[in-house]
């Protein structure tokens, strides 16, 4: 564990190990705010800079915080980074945050955050910590952001709506309505919506997993016999 | 082992100190700005319901606190527009307790006569697909109000067209429109019988503050 190769680090954030799909740590915000794509987009961003700030203070510290306090301590930079990212937010993008709300200070109880803080961060140096947590952010949003834009054309038919919350007045165009006159599916945009297409692109994961391990498992015994 | 207590506490406190500071740092540095994002998100939905020429008063810092039944609670807002001294209308903040989730809470603009200027829904967790459509980005049902009054339609009148009234519903979330329907003419009943009240002009001794 101690001699992880980045690659290996990125592997894990984005798919072994990926917080959304295989973990399945940060429900709460995960299956609440990705209505949209903008909206998952927005707290993915926020998560992974929560991750990476917290990461990378764990590390820092890890040689001066004793065993026995470490979690109270955990929790004392998580809250604070994330307490602090809340009031950036509201200074800087007000729209978003007034649209994303509670689910800010929510990040606070993302079990991923403080979990890659005890099993990773505390146990490697500031560049390896850093770079989990930016794969393991990064792989976050990237479910959030899929599971918001298959919401978002299911549910709404339109795609990037409330760009401009986001990216500035100039983003307004980015919108695009996929389906004229769409009347919403309103399965997609509750909560069982958002549980029926997690539990689809877990699936999806799975296949592709179980694709990969036939081919794997076809091609294995080849350089066996080569090399027999 | 005391030592090693000590220790700990000593380094917990010193953690919550330094997050604590972190924290009060990052407020400092953007109070300003928070409150000045405040300010224009509630201005910009005071301009959609009162046109800002037709008052020149400083409409964010007119505004007295109030609280009623009528208007859904306590800790509640009147903006109040003037033109020179003369009232032209006043943007109440009103809680709708009978949304199909929760409280509704409004903004509703009361024209000097008793006309409805204009209501903007602030925030709701009403059913998406359904009962949102009383937000103004997703239907103009919110705009059917604009120009009524107590007057026009008669009190009882003032309904959904299930209870007989003249209000359209939404298929599916009569309860939201009810609800919204009820808060509006209820700020209007209010402001028939307060309407001196709500634009008495701050006490002499406010005015002639130098501070300006």
């Amino acid at each position: 564990m101690s001699d992880i190769t980045y690659r290996e680090i990125n592997a894990n954030g984005f798919w072994h190990n990926n917080p959304g799909l295989v973990q399945l740590l940060g429900l709460c915000p995960l299956l609440a705010i990705s209505g949209t794509v903008i909206n998952a987009l927005g707290l993915g961003l926020a998560t992974t800079l929560t991750l990476v700030a917290s990461n990378v203070t764990v590390s820092l510290i890890r040689h001066w915080v004793r065993p026995e306090i470490r979690i109270p301590v955990f929790v004392l930079i998580i809250a604070s980074v994330v307490t602090a990212i809340e009031l950036a937010m509201n200074a800087f993008f007000h729209e978003l945050y007034l649209i994303l709300g509670i689910f800010i200070p929510l990040i606070v109880t993302n079990c991923a955050i403080i979990g890659r803080a005890e099993a990773f961060a505390s146990k490697q140096p500031i560049p390896k910590a850093l770079a989990d947590g930016l794969a393991m952010g990064l792989g976050f949003t990237c479910v959030l952001v899929a599971l918001g834009a298959l919401r978002e054309v299911v549910g709404h038919g339109t795609l990037l709506s409330d760009a401009h919350l986001m990216f500035g007045e100039a983003a307004r165009g980015f919108s695009l309505t996929l389906i004229r006159e769409y009347r919403g599916f309103l399965l997609a945009l509750l909560p069982p919506g958002a549980f029926i297409a997690l539990g689809l692109l877990i699936a999806l994961k799975n296949i592709i997993d179980s694709g990969l391990a036939k081919r794997a498992a076809v091609r294995a015994p080849q350089p066996a016999e080569a090399a027999g | 082992m005391v030592r090693n207590i000590l220790m700990s506490g000593v380094l917990l406190a010193l953690f919550g100190v330094v997050g604590a500071g972190l924290v009060a740092f990052v407020f400092q540095g953007t109070a300003d700005r928070i409150a000045a994002n405040e300010e224009a998100v509630m201005l910009s939905s005071l301009h959609a319901i009162l046109q800002h020429e037709a008052y020149d008063n400083n409409i964010l810092e007119d505004a007295i606190p109030l609280s009623n039944e009528l208007l859904g609670g306590t800790d509640l807002m009147a903006y109040r527009a003037y033109q020179g001294d003369e009232p032209v209308a006043v943007v109440f903040t009103v809680i709708a307790p009978g949304g199909y989730s929760g409280p509704i809470r409004l903004l509703v603009g009361v024209e000097e006569y008793g006309e409805v200027a204009g209501v903007r829904v602030v925030a709701h967790r009403e059913t998406p697909g359904l009962g949102d459509d009383i937000e103004v980005q997703r239907s103009d049902w919110i705009l059917d109000f604009d120009g009524r009054s107590l007057a026009s339609p008669a009190y009882n009148q003032w309904a959904v067209r299930r209870d007989g009234g003249v209000f359209d519903q939404f298929t599916g979330a009569t309860i939201t429109a009810r609800a919204v329907v009820t808060a509006v003419r209820d700020t209007l009943v209010y402001f028939e019988a307060h309407r001196d009240t709500v634009f008495m002009r701050a006490t002499a001794d406010e005015e002639e503050s130098p501070l300006e």
